[in-house]
């Protein structure tokens, strides 16, 4: 049994006299210890509410409705009590978020912000707290920590507040971590000393980490699984390198086409998905992406597609998908990840540590398609 | 911190040069003065003259000021033109009084409405909240004098709970200290007059303070709502922080921010606004005193009341931007 096993969540706002909307919709995956598993799409495709969801941190208003599971090391997170769910969050499961100055209270110093922490979960007060508040900031790369536990978020640069936010997070070593676009507000080099921080904490304590994500390079440089989400489904789950090597649902081939290369030629054009996030069918008469899908066909609309799993473990929902062999898509998404394994490396289907996830699945008859 | 005060002390200076000029040369303007009061309608010029002369209305306004100023400065405000006792005197029988009135009208006014405001936040969209919205309305819309005469009929003649006016019943015998009732009752360590002066207050109290009352629980709702969507509530949150802790260091210090600032804006009305309070409950305050000075052009009075109510309001509003400074540490003072 996974650390986190996320089974079937749903998330569903109502209004009177509006369509109901369904943020996310059917949501499954696992999540082990020491693994990153990274959730991508756009924005809108609801990897956030989903994190939310598994936090207990929507916001409470009439209309909203959480269906499915969310079992966290034998208990449901989602059936919690708010007391329960306040002993497990910051203690075994923690959260990071996007914009780490609006997530940081102004009026508060950093110090305290940590030792509350502390104070909650790990029952430290004054000088001992102070002291671990001071070596948490230094384990997270902030210089002078013992200075800085006085200052304000104001005080702090971006790079340095979400360092302090990451405090936070692990101050009681938490097992469970969800990054939520943890980079997406800093700029490209702080970006990298941040998820090399996330990767080193991710190594040293055996912390899971689910990792939310628009960016691409992101998941390639940490992810060991990946779940890509469209219109609050996921679309595709393989692991990391299959993913980005033979991307089978073309809302992934489309993710890893769009992506600006270096190499490209001068007047080369970027590759967008056409249309916007808007242009969706709803599940239940079809593919959501059916609207925006280069490979569409007649039996994309009707009924919803199935997930197809494979016997390697990864699953995509999808009638047409992109052919295996990859020849043209698949070449130009190698290009695409240089961090990608070399030229004549065991193959990404015969990865030894690759089994199949789903049980009596068994070797499928062929690499296509099983239903 | 202690070289803003100063600096803000000082602007108070010019501040207060600049008002009092503009008031004098305005006083001087308006119809009517002081021998028109004092005779009616049927002096003759020449008495009118005379008393203008021996108030010394007839020398030129800036020789009138210059003298005004002089007088200022030795914390002399003059002569009432219309009791003839000096008008400092007069302030220190009748401001205590208001001030009581005041203060009373804010401590409930915050009080009442700092929780009203956040309850009705939390219970957003339910009975509490709509209670309290539509109460704030009513208590911005009904007239003050409308509302005490509705307090008075209610809870002093019909339940008998408060006395419907004075300060404090005649019948105890108060020894006199500051003319601070309240004050002077624990000093003195009469506690009887100490609570029946208390007693006095509640109904003018309660009656100032509905308007400013309305704009705080208005405020402190809108802000809280504000404050309980901010990503670092959210923060909080997941720290899995008790739900205490969120509300009382991460929610209630940010939502004060604008509560603090409307509270230095009211305290100025409320001072001004005392005037007809006192007068409906016959409270001995500094506002019949004022209310009546303008009828009789009483200018050394009228000139000493509103150069008060500027040193307080600037007073009141040093002390907000200090509070201010404490609760955040962006706008800390330099």
């Amino acid at each position: 049994m996974a650390l986190l096993e996320v089974d079937d969540l749903s998330v569903t706002f109502s209004r009177r006299g509006q369509r109901t909307v369904r943020a996310v919709d059917g949501v499954s995956f696992s999540v082990d210890a020491g693994e990153v598993v990274g959730l991508v799409g756009e924005s809108g495709c609801g990897k956030s509410v989903t994190s939310l969801a598994i936090m207990g941190l929507l916001p409470k208003q009439p209309g909203l409705a959480v269906g499915g599971k969310a079992v966290f090391d034998g208990t449901d997170l989602l059936q919690l009590d708010d007391r329960s769910r306040r002993d497990i969050r910051g203690r075994d499961v923690a959260m990071i978020f996007q914009d780490p100055l609006s997530s940081l209270n102004p009026v508060i110093p950093i110090g305290l912000q940590v030792t509350e922490v502390l104070a909650r979960h790990r029952g430290m007060k004054g000088a001992a707290a102070e002291k671990e508040a001071a070596a948490l900031l230094d384990r997270v790369g902030i210089p002078d920590p013992k200075r800085r536990l006085k200052e304000y978020p104001h005080q702090l640069s971006g790079g340095m507040r979400q360092r302090a936010l990451i405090a936070m997070a692990v101050a009681c070593k938490p097992r469970l971590l969800i990054a939520d676009e943890p980079t997406t507000a800093l700029d490209v080099t702080i970006q990298a000393q941040i998820l090399e921080l996330l990767k080193e904490l991710v190594r040293d304590s055996g912390t899971a980490l689910v990792m939310i994500t628009h960016d691409l390079g992101v998941v390639a440089g940490m992810c060991d699984t990946i779940n890509v989400l469209y219109a609050g489904r996921v679309v595709e789950t393989a692991r990391r390198r299959p993913l980005f090597r033979e991307p089978r649902h073309p809302y992934t081939v489309g993710l890893l086409g769009s992506v600006p290369r270096l190499d490209a030629g001068r007047g080369e054009r970027l590759n967008p998905i056409p249309g916007s996030v808007r242009d969706v069918l709803p599940w239940p008469d079809g593919c959501a992406f059916a609207p925006r899908c280069s490979r569409r066909v007649d039996e994309c609309v009707g009924e919803p597609p199935q997930l197809v799993l494979t016997y390697d473990g990864r699953g995509y929902r999808c009638v047409n998908p992109a052919p295996v062999p990859g020849t043209e898509p698949g070449q130009e998404v190698r290009d695409t990840v240089p961090t990608q394994a070399a030229p004549g490396s065991v193959p990404a289907q015969a990865e030894p540590n690759d089994p199949p996830t789903v049980p009596g699945l068994g070797p499928a008859p062929s690499e296509e398609e099983t239903a | 911190m202690f070289r803003f005060i100063v600096r803000r002390l000082l602007q108070l200076i010019p501040t207060l040069f600049g008002l009092s000029l503009l008031l004098f040369i305005w006083l001087r303007r308006l119809p009517g003065g002081p021998e028109t009061a004092i005779l009616g309608e049927r002096g003759t010029p020449e008495m009118r003259a005379a008393i203008r002369r021996n108030m010394g209305l007839d020398e030129p306004i800036m020789v009138q000021y210059a003298r005004f100023v002089r007088r200022l400065l030795r914390l002399d405000l003059g002569t009432s033109t219309a009791t003839k006792r000096p008008v400092v005197t007069e302030f220190l029988e009748r401001f205590p009084g208001t001030v009581e009135l005041t203060v009373m009208a804010l401590v409930l006014a915050i009080g009442v409405g700092i929780p009203l405001g956040y309850l009705a936040a939390r219970r957003r969209g339910r009975l509490l909240d709509h209670l309290s919205v539509g109460g704030s309305l009513i208590g911005i819309c009904i007239p003050v004098f409308f509302l005490a005469y509705v307090f008075k009929a209610i809870f002093s003649e019909n339940l008998g709970w408060f006395p419907s006016s004075g300060r404090q019943d005649p019948t105890i015998d108060a020894t006199r200290i500051t003319n601070f009732f309240i004050l002077d009752g624990l000093l003195t360590r009469e506690w009887d007059a100490a609570a029946d002066a208390i007693w006095h207050l509640v109904l003018p109290g309660l009656t100032l303070a509905s308007i400013p009352l309305a704009i705080i629980v208005r405020i402190t709702r809108a802000s809280v709502l504000e404050v309980l969507n901010e990503d670092f509530v959210r923060t909080a949150e997941a720290k899995g922080l008790t739900e205490s802790t969120v509300r009382r260091r991460h929610v209630l210090r940010n939502a004060m921010l604008p509560v603090v600032t409307s509270i230095g804006l009211l305290t100025g009305g409320l001072l001004s606004g005392a005037v007809l309070t006192e007068t409906v409950f016959g409270f001995t305050g500094i506002g019949a005193f004022v209310a009546e000075a303008i009828s009789q052009r009483d200018y050394p009075v009228l000139m000493g009341f509103i150069l008060i109510i500027a040193v307080v309001y600037v007073l009141v509003n040093l002390l907000v931007d200090l509070s201010y400074s404490l609760i955040d540490p962006r706008v800390r003072v330099r």
